[in-house]
């Protein structure tokens, strides 16, 4: 999908939005509600894209969307303390004014070939944030997509984000579970130990389904494996990359890899498309 | 066509300047760069290589597009990105020229960079005939004719001795050799015959420079086989990672963002960078490309294979820069060869 900016502005330059709301989920990701000052969503959007979030001075960062399209007036963003200006936006309060762009990338497929499918989330860590938005898009449009399983991992129970989804708002819904795992055995915690990419194994997915994908590098290589081993082929499995990105358009040659830039040309990507990249992700 | 004298070169620039701002390839120091001009600039219009390459005039190394002020938790931005003025830019090289065509391929697909497109639009490039090509240029390898108009340059001009030929080539030329009208004679049949004979002797002369060899087609095969090569291991061994081959070079269009934090207020201003530097590609999480040998073959990568499979044509003119500037002797000549398979 391509960028909807302003057609005379240029797709550097960013727009002024206000924090609404911040929820910190756990004590590195915090979940911020992002709209225009005077009200409403800042852009359109399709499930997986994302938006080039500004802290001046601090800089830019790129961060995907995480609430759903279907949410009318306002977007979300799950945001792991890691760097800089994410550093920076973890302490900010409610009614700071940022800067956005956006939206960029391409999206999951939500209305070509996920439609009336049987659909596999995998994700681990902060991975369930780009997965949300496109969870939730099918939790509003329940009757256009058959099953649903979502397996999510993280470190810890404390590392759980988005937890009023994962143990109440998706479980309660028709035709959907929700398989969580944590890695290390820990007291009070009475679900599965392990990580993702064996739980998939113990599962024993049938393969008529498209799975979607996202985490950790080391995670998403060893459940890719997994899913191969089971029986998916390439055709069937989603999956994000991660690279550096300034610009956001496809322009300033950060995100290039092979003759894709991420920014433009994903950050979704089937698997068989990564396979024909050079193995620098 | 027409042509102008020489000794009315002061007429010509003055003329020009009354209604653009005038860039010329000026002297100073030693070294030829395209400059804004003044009156007392020594201007040197026989220079073939400029010491970097006119990207700078429609990409310039750093613009500051946006700038903000935060008073408690308001934040205002106001964009003061692209050029305002018409200019004129004199005396680009064919292949220097063919390279901004290059760059438009990026900055002007889908989402536009605007304010690079406003600073092509002001622009009108006049572009020179090379007469002495040097023993570092390639540009034929790219399918340049230094002795012809490229696609994409306003007017085409060719120094036949005492006069410079001037041809036209786009509206946005004619609207310039309109403006300066009374300065330009006619061409006489003499004039045209002189024209063909230069042209000849530039064709005569590029055909026998030492890298005419030099075939970048010969580097065939899969993006992913030509990517796995030993040869990178052997090519790269010697690169310092010092980015020089990309701050000379008239293709490479990386750039990066930043911030000057004023206290209260500040700017955000764009930048040349370059995939040869090892925090590039660095994240929170990590970097893809940790080894000089894998910056190295991004670079080349993406001049010889990706950006031709995106646009169809190589990203690389032929300069011959690099291959000045190179601390190690390292260049773009050496990487075709090997990748072409030569031993």
């Amino acid at each position: 999908m391509s960028c909807r900016c302003n057609n005379r502005v240029d797709p550097l330059v960013p727009e002024v939005a206000v924090i609404k709301n911040i929820r910190v989920d756990t004590n590195d990701v915090t979940t911020f509600t992002v709209e225009k000052p005077e009200g409403r969503k800042c852009f359109e959007s399709m499930p997986g894209q994302c938006a080039m979030i500004s802290v001046p001075p601090i800089g830019e960062a790129l961060f995907s969307i995480t609430s759903s399209p279907t949410e009318k007036n306002f977007m979300e963003f799950s945001i792991k303390r890691c760097g800089a200006v994410t550093e920076y936006l973890h302490g900010l309060e409610v009614g700071a004014e940022i800067g956005i762009r956006g939206p960029y990338g391409n999206n999951f497929p939500v209305e070509d070939e996920l439609k009336g499918k049987d659909l596999l989330f995998i994700g681990g860590g902060i991975g369930l944030a780009p997965l949300r938005s496109v969870i939730n898009y099918v939790m509003d449009n329940r009757d256009n997509y058959g099953q649903v399983d979502i397996v999510y991992g993280a470190r810890t129970s404390g590392d759980l984000v988005h937890t009023k989804d994962i143990f109440e708002n998706w479980p309660s819904r028709p035709n959907t579970n929700v398989h969580l795992t944590v890695d290390r055995e820990e007291e009070g915690w009475d679900g599965h130990v392990g990580f993702v990419p064996s739980y998939i194994k113990e599962l024993g997915f049938d393969t008529n389904k498209v799975a979607l994908i996202c985490g950790p590098p080391i995670m998403i290589k060893f459940v890719l494996q997994g899913l191969e081993e089971i029986g998916f082929k390439k055709e069937q499995v989603y999956t994000t990359l991660e690279l550096k990105m300034k610009c956001g358009v496809g322009k300033c040659g950060r995100c290039n890899i092979g003759d894709k830039y991420v920014c433009k040309d994903g950050p979704v990507f089937r698997c068989d498309e990564i396979q024909e990249l050079p193995d620098e992700y | 066509m027409k042509k102008v004298a020489k000794n009315k070169f002061s007429q010509l620039w003055n003329s020009i300047n009354k209604d653009y701002e005038l860039f010329l390839p000026i002297e100073k120091d030693g070294k030829v760069n395209f400059s804004l001009w003044k009156d007392e600039d020594k201007i040197n219009l026989d220079a073939i290589k400029t010491n970097v390459s006119p990207k700078n005039i429609i990409f310039p190394q750093s613009e500051t597009y946006l700038k903000f002020k935060t008073d408690g938790k308001k934040l205002s931005l106001e964009n003061v990105g692209g050029k305002k003025e018409e200019y004129v830019l004199f005396g680009v090289r064919p292949c220097d020229a063919v390279s901004f065509n290059l760059i438009d391929n990026v900055f002007l697909r889908e989402p536009i960079d605007r304010f690079y497109e406003e600073r092509r639009n002001k622009g009108t490039v006049v572009s020179m005939a090379c007469l002495e090509p040097e023993e570092t240029c390639f540009c034929s390898s790219f399918g340049i004719e230094p002795e012809t108009a490229p696609k994409g340059v306003d007017v085409f001009t060719w120094d036949i001795g005492q006069t410079i030929l001037w041809e036209a080539q786009t509206e946005k030329g004619n609207i310039l050799t309109e403006k300066l009208g009374d300065i330009f004679e006619e061409v006489t049949e003499q004039d045209i015959n002189e024209l063909e004979k230069l042209k000849h002797s530039i064709k005569d002369k590029v055909s026998s420079l030492p890298l005419s060899d030099v075939d970048p087609k010969k580097i065939d095969g899969d993006l992913k086989d030509i990517f796995e090569s030993e040869v990178w291991d052997e090519i790269s061994k010697s690169c310092l990672g010092c980015g020089s081959c990309t701050y000379v070079c008239p293709t490479c269009h990386c750039y990066d963002i930043q911030d000057f934090d004023g206290g209260k207020c500040g700017e955000r201003f764009r930048c040349w960078d370059s995939c040869m530097f090892s925090d590039f590609t660095r994240m929170a999480h990590g970097n893809p490309r940790t080894s000089q040998k894998e910056r190295f073959r991004q670079r080349f990568m993406h001049k010889l294979v990706y950006y031709p499979n995106n646009h169809q044509v190589y990203a690389c003119v032929g300069c011959g820069r690099c291959i000045e500037k190179c601390p190690v002797n390292m260049n773009i000549v050496k990487v075709i060869k090997k990748l072409g398979g030569e031993k």
